[in-house]
């Protein structure tokens, strides 16, 4: 066992509600190799006995990758430790939960910057660049 | 008639990301129980969706379902309020009284003449008008006053939907649902004692969102949350299965967390969402409580009978049946599944 192995927890298969689930994500990473697809599951249309999303969570792991998102409320997102199974979970403002997701993908939409925001910002950067200083203008070549 | 700004002005106005807006329509496909694929027409449909006006009026109720309501965490009471929906009139959130909340309503209507909605809670009574008067008006005057420039009319929880706790035997009041009273506008019945937070705000993100109204099933409920019974979705349903049941509160099948039918449980014939949107932000539903489901969600569950006897005794009329079958726990998870389906198929061909 070298540093680079991860760390698995234990798998404990207590209620049967995990088991069914593990198997649709092994389809998805399947269809995400083969074809290019990605999916989402939503973990809230699923009845999970008490413990049963923690076991699911606890089983997926985490990954290398963790991103932190605050756009109306918070947004965790982190890969698992299997590489396209990412573990989404939204919150609003007030810090509940209203949306939590397995999507299978190479990267999650919502950490895509969006055409929107990088043509706002565009705006707000180059406003900003024309009505600076002339010593800014001077150290950016103008 | 005002121009009233779309959601997509609103949000750019209130410096809201596209990140937080797509969000915003992961929420609401989760809300109305939408495959994450829909995620992106929402947010074509969200984003020029205008706020619908929304007149809220409470007669013979508890306040229990507006308290349900600002428990709601997806999206927030704040958020629907200010951004979603225009909640121009509603005794117990808004800060104006007497003439002047009565003068809110009027202008509601008369600006959004054809296009708002209403929503009630409590029952009618037509016993005697002076049995619930608001503003010197009976809640009947007050409701087909109001019901006629609307574009729908949504009964929040089971005493608007199908009289309820003031309906009950021997209903002293005469109180009536509201269905009963509107008949030439769409109605759709959001039942529960209280309702789940989450139903009464995907009813209204789904016309916030489609223009339209959800698909019903006989009772008038949206079939995307009564389509099923509390016990086709219940995590304690394996226990059912295999014959396991508590016998009391307090015996070793109740601390295992077994079946709770013994101990009256009406999932099995009570149609609602708790078993998967739950309540409290999600934190558990009554049975994950330990507590049977009292089946509030259908209509008159308060004269159904005993809420700790057994189904198979007779009670919501289905003790024929089921009568025998708690016995043989695995026959009767047979047969009760096959029935709950067949029931869901009929309400699903005929709403």
């Amino acid at each position: 066992m070298t540093l680079k192995d991860p760390i698995r927890s234990p798998i404990p298969f207590s209620r049967g509600n995990v088991r069914p689930l593990l198997n649709e994500i092994i389809h998805a990473l399947d269809r995400l190799l083969d074809d290019d697809e990605p999916t989402v599951i939503d973990l809230a249309s699923l009845p999970f006995a008490p413990g049963e999303l923690e076991e699911l969570e606890q089983t997926l792991g985490t990954g290398e990758l963790t991103a932190e998102l605050d756009a109306l409320g918070k947004s965790f997102i982190r890969e698992t430790e299997y590489p396209g199974v990412w573990w989404v979970e939204h919150h609003n403002t007030g810090g509940e939960v209203v949306g939590r997701y397995i999507e299978i993908t190479r990267s999650p939409e919502i950490l895509m910057s969006q055409d929107a925001d990088v043509g706002a910002g565009r705006a707000r950067l180059r406003d900003s660049f024309e009505n600076s200083g002339p010593e800014l203008n001077k150290e950016a070549g103008k | 008639m005002k121009t009233i700004p779309t959601l997509g002005d609103i949000l750019q106005a209130q410096g809201v990301s596209r990140r937080g807006f797509m969000k915003y329509c992961a929420a609401t496909a989760s809300l109305l129980a939408l495959p994450p694929a829909m995620v992106p027409r929402i947010a074509q449909a969200l984003e020029q969706a205008r706020r619908p006006s929304v007149i809220w009026l409470s007669f013979q109720e508890c306040t229990g379902c507006t308290e349900s309501l600002t428990r709601s965490s997806s999206p927030t009471l704040e958020g629907l309020i200010f951004d979603s929906i225009s909640l121009d009139y509603h005794h117990t959130l808004q800060a104006a009284s007497g003439d002047a909340a009565e003068a809110a309503r009027h202008a509601a209507m008369e600006e959004n003449m054809g296009q708002y909605l209403v929503l009630v809670d409590g029952s009618i009574p037509m016993g005697n008008p002076g049995f619930s008067t608001i503003a010197g008006i009976s809640n009947y005057d007050m409701l087909m006053e109001t019901v006629e420039g609307a574009a729908a009319v949504v009964a929040i929880g089971s005493c608007a939907a199908f009289g309820g706790i003031p309906g009950a035997n021997p209903n002293p009041t005469g109180a009536v649902s509201v269905q009963d009273l509107v008949k030439d506008k769409p109605v759709v019945n959001v039942p529960g004692c209280p309702p789940i937070p989450m139903v009464i705000t995907a009813v209204l993100a789904q016309f916030l969102t489609f223009g339209q109204l959800p698909e019903l099933d006989i009772h008038g409920r949206p079939v995307a949350f009564f389509g099923q019974t509390i016990h086709d979705r219940c995590y304690r349903r394996p226990f059912y299965e295999q014959g396991k049941f508590a016998e009391t509160f307090d015996d070793e099948g109740a601390r295992k967390g077994w079946c709770l039918f013994k101990l009256g449980c009406k999932g099995p014939i009570t149609y609602n969402a708790c078993a998967t949107v739950k309540w409290n932000a999600g934190t558990s539903f009554p049975i994950e409580s330990g507590h049977p489901c009292l089946g509030c969600s259908e209509p008159g569950f308060w004269d159904k009978g005993g809420f700790y006897a057994p189904l198979s005794t007779g009670n919501f009329g289905s003790g024929g049946k089921l009568a025998g079958a708690a016995v043989a726990g695995v026959a009767l998870g047979a047969a009760a599944a096959v029935a709950g389906r067949r029931r869901q198929a009929k309400y699903t061909k005929e709403a």
